[in-house]
């Protein structure tokens, strides 16, 4: 990992007297998850619009884990967190109660304090004000990132299907249930539909997403929009745990966000097959053996690499539930430079290769129903970047991949979820590559004015590996401290 | 057999690349390169923080500080910590004969798995003291008082500081391995054609193997180095050709730098167990070990050559299992000269020697060649000489597995003393 000489300098006091002179942007010390820390720091603020369906769960939830949750900005004192449910705008005046909530509360909102919105997505709109306003919500959420200090975040949830009072619900399916045997707090219920891929449904897909966007997991998603389908999950029995029993691929984890994929994942509980070239089966062993995982060594452009890990999982730890396609390279070139070289391996390893694996990966035998892929992107398959058209060019396929698949009927009526992390500019050997210039303009061109850690990445893939979260697919999420890149 | 209660099956192995003398592994000792080993096969096999039966390994060249060489490195490995380990030494025939030890164990419901291993430095080798310089030093440590102290260190002379490296000597003989293969060479008339051919072979076949990723699954990279140092992927007939004889005089001098096996650092590690515990890892067995056999010959006063133990235990062995020759779909004969391999081929085939050494009827039989080391061996591979065992039964047990249950495999290795060890795998 390149070592963030700049980040660390302005920690001393006379760095920061430096960078304040210079105008230089102060980024600050993110709060990243730790196993026991609680879900956040100090209270929260919670409210919304007319009834507020989702903040009357989420406040449940706060309040059952321990944390103080007011229902408006407190006048003197830190908050952690302010959290507005906004699912029931109609027209643009309504907006006026998001900054009657928000605005006060962020003059309150601690360091990596979060700003969550809880939006419905605009197409399905009743009406074309209600379209308006809801999408509305977006360019509030954006800015508000923009304008935090001191590693606080700000993220759109928008949930799909319909909402009553005590529940989410579609299509007049309307559910009372319980969770976890809390009679006073009902649950969150989306729509138990024709796509359920054998979920039990008693989970609350906006607790999932909560419990990643509040806690120090979420430390370098920031400015993004996180859309919920209407779709039953599953609770796990423990929270701390909630990969246990589940059997994880990652390619390409001998180091940098791989390693960190393999490490979080195992941490939530997952047994962790870690897959790279034989070349780097020194360092994939070190990381195999750290987390109890096994290691397998290949090249996953080989011909027979899916049908490999499949062999592997189904062998040695009965089944695959979890794949990380995280595996890729970089051959930098100006396309008026580039030889076949350098774009066929970029485009092989980096989306090819993922396209063949995922045959022997999503056949009959392979991943099980209810299963996740998670897919590794790039803020340069959205953006572009100079000299990476064929980087570009492999990312951005990737993003198409994850649309298609996710759409993908009869992965859907497996129950099973595709979704992308596009990380930003991130601190591994790949980004210390780098030309200084680029890498100083990488890191510091966003919100959070650095660049993010391998855990960043692993802790949202870790998230989006979650049978809890299995409401949320198709999904590109940018771990990215909301770079300027593309945005 | 088939008195064994149950069967030892091999369920794969791991081994570092071999460097060359001084070469990647120059700084690494033997408890670094075991610990890699083990390392690695945990990682393939997920045995992170297990305790297995035990782990059987040693080093023919051994430093005396390393005296528990093997538990050190499981204490230094991602097993757990409560895996028992001893250390074993039978010159080159270590890590095979480690294997037979732990497969007799299961089979005999001693333990349920084992790892056999082996490790040797060429690089990082013991430097013993002269003789003289040991008794003064052991006399200055047992005095009383300074002054005798002093007295026992003024017998010191300059010469006696020139350490004494460890030697590849026989040391009843005084012959060096390849003196005593250069006599055995003459004897049996082995050409130095035929050694060049077959050392030739050794490297085509293991570039071959390497590079249709054969050895994907058994080796972890260690210290940058991914490939066999020692392997030549552009040597050719004529360059072996264009080498000077190592050892040997005049017409016997036949045997050359190409055609023995240089000195090598690594590590190698197998990992077998009892069905029962395979299957509740999900781990398919390669093959199983079937049987061994070892053998020793009179080299000092008897008229024999001093690598030529496997052709007397071949037979013995095939001879228990009703077997022969022919029967095999793999012969692994290790590589220690190519002249070694092709006198115990030459020797089986002739007649009088079989009659009269081995006392058999005729000839013992013919090694089909293209059954024959068939992805190189220690003249391509290099020989570290504990690690050469694991090497070869792990590759071995890999090839009888894609080869199908049922089938057969021949593993010789000669060793140091005048012994050899031979073993019969048989694929799963
Ligand atoms: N570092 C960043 O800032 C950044 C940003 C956006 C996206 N990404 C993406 O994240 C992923 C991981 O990147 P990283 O920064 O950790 O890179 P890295 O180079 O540090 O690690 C990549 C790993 O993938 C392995 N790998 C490469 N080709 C392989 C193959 N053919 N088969 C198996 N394994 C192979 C490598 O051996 C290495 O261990 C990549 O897909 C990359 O494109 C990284």
């Amino acid at each position: 990992m390149a070592s963030d000489v700049y980040g660390q300098l302005v920690h001393t006091s006379l760095g920061r007297q430096v960078v304040t002179g210079l105008g230089l942007p102060n980024p600050a010390t993110l709060r990243r998850y730790e196993p026991g820390d609680p879900l956040l720091p100090g209270a929260a603020v919670v409210g919304g619009l007319g009834t507020a369906p989702l903040a009357d769960r989420v406040g449940g939830l706060l309040r059952r884990l321990g944390i103080e949750v007011l229902d408006k900005a407190p006048d003197e004192g830190r908050i952690a967190a302010v959290v507005a449910d906004l699912t029931e705008v109609e027209e643009p005046a309504d907006l006026e109660t998001l900054r009657a909530l928000v605005g006060p509360a962020l003059r309150r909102l601690g360091p990596s304090g979060r700003v969550v919105v809880l939006g419905r997505p605009p197409e399905t709109a009743s009406s074309w004000a209600q379209a308006a306003a809801r999408r509305a919500l977006e360019g509030v959420t954006r800015s508000v990132g923009k304008e935090l200090r001191d590693g606080a975040t700000a993220t759109l949830v928008l949930v799909a299907g319909g909402l009553v009072a005590g529940g989410l619900v579609t299509g007049g399916i309307s559910a009372e249930r319980t969770i976890g045997g809390d009679p006073t707090v009902g649950d969150l219920v989306t729509d138990d539909g024709d796509d359920d891929g054998g979920a039990d449904g008693d989970g609350d897909p906006v607790e999932a997403i909560l419990r990643f966007l509040l806690s120090g997991r979420s430390a370098f998603v920031d400015g993004q929009v996180v859309r919920v389908g209407a779709r039953s999950v599953s609770r796990p029995a423990d929270w701390s745990a909630p990969l246990a029993g589940r059997v994880a691929v990652v390619t390409g984890a001998a180091r940098g966000i791989g390693a960190a994929v393999t490490r979080v994942l195992a941490r939530d509980g997952a047994t962790v097959v870690a897959v790279d070239v034989p070349g780097a089966g020194d360092a994939l062993a070190r990381m195999a053996n750290e987390v109890r995982g096994s290691a397998l060594q290949v090249d996953v452009t080989s011909p027979d690499a899916g049908a490999r890990i499949v062999e592997h999982a189904r062998t040695r730890h009965g089944g695959l539930d979890v794949v990380v396609h995280n595996a890729g390279i970089t051959r930098d070139k100006l396309l008026a430079n580039m030889d076949p070289d350098r774009w066929g391996s970029v485009v092989d390893v980096n989306l090819g290769a993922i396209l063949r694996m995922n045959e022997a990966i999503l056949d009959e035998g392979g991943l099980r129903p209810g299963g996740h892929v998670v897919l590794v992107a790039s803020i340069a398959g959205i953006a572009g970047n100079r000299g990476q058209t064929n980087y570009a060019a492999s990312k951005a396929g990737v993003i198409g991949l994850v649309g298609a698949m996710a759409a993908d009927e009869g992965l859907r009526a497996r129950g099973i979820t595709v979704n992308a992390v596009a990380p930003g500019f991130i601190e591994t050997e790949m980004t210390a590559r780098m030309p200084l210039a680029t890498r100083e303009a990488g890191r510091r061109l966003s919100s959070l004015a650095q660049g993010g850690l391998p855990r960043d990445v692993a802790e949202t893939v870790a998230w989006l590996s979650q049978d809890a979260n299995a409401a949320v697919t198709g999904a590109v999420v940018r771990v990215c401290g909301q770079s300027l890149l593309g945005a | 057999m088939g008195a064994a209660p149950r069967r030892a099956a091999i369920l794969g192995g791991n081994r570092i690349p071999f460097a060359r003398q001084n070469g990647a592994y120059a700084d690494a000792s033997e408890e670094d390169m075991l610990t890699a080993a083990l390392d690695g096969l945990v990682a393939r096999f997920g045995l992170a923080g297990e305790r297995l039966g035990e782990v059987v390994a040693g080093a023919v060249v051994k430093h005396s500080r390393d005296l528990n060489l093997t538990r050190e490195s499981v204490l230094g490995s991602a097993l757990a910590a409560t895996t028992p380990a001893y250390d074993v030494s039978q010159a080159c025939a270590t890590g095979l004969e480690a294997t037979v030890l732990v497969a007799n164990k299961i089979a005999l419901g001693q333990v349920e798995s084992g790892v056999a291993g082996g490790v040797d430095s060429a690089s990082d080798a013991p430097i013993t003291v002269s003789e003289d310089l040991r008794r003064i030093l052991l006399t200055a440590s047992r005095a009383r008082s300074a002054g005798e102290r002093m007295r026992a260190l003024l017998g010191l002379r300059p010469r006696q500081l020139v350490p004494a490296v460890p030697r590849n000597a026989e040391p009843r003989t005084g012959l060096s391995m390849g003196e005593h293969m250069a006599i055995t060479a003459a004897r049996w008339g082995i050409t130095r054609e035929a050694q060049d051919e077959l050392a030739l072979a050794s490297h085509r076949s293991l570039a071959a193997a390497y590079d249709r990723g054969f050895f994907d699954d058994l080796m972890t990279p260690y210290l940058g180095l991914t490939r066999d140092e020692n392997l030549r992927t552009d040597t050719s007939l004529e360059r072996l050709a264009a080498l000077r004889p190592a050892f040997g005089r005049g017409e016997g001098a036949t045997i050359t730098a190409g055609t023995s096996t240089p000195l090598t650092d690594g590590a190698s590690t197998v990992l077998l167990a009892s069905d029962a515990w395979a299957a509740e890892r999900g781990l398919p067995p390669l093959a199983y070990l079937v049987d061994a056999e070892t053998a020793a010959v009179d080299y000092v006063h008897g008229d024999e050559g001093l690598l030529m133990a496997p052709a007397y235990a071949v037979p013995r062995l095939l001879s228990r299992a009703g077997l022969a020759l022919e029967d095999f779909d793999l012969v692994e004969i290790h590589e220690a000269f190519a002249a070694t391999v092709l006198a115990t081929l030459k020797a089986w085939e002739d007649e009088r020697f079989c009659v009269e050494r081995l006392g058999l009827d005729g000839p013992f039989g013919t090694v089909d060649r293209s059954l024959l080391n068939v992805n190189g061996s220690s003249l391509a591979a290099g020989h570290p000489f504990a690690a050469t065992g694991g090497r070869i039964v792990t590759s071995l047990a890999k090839m009888l597995h894609e080869k199908g249950p049922g089938s057969r495999g021949l593993v010789s290795i000669c060793a140091a003393g005048g012994q050899g060890v031979v073993a019969i795998l048989e694929g799963a």
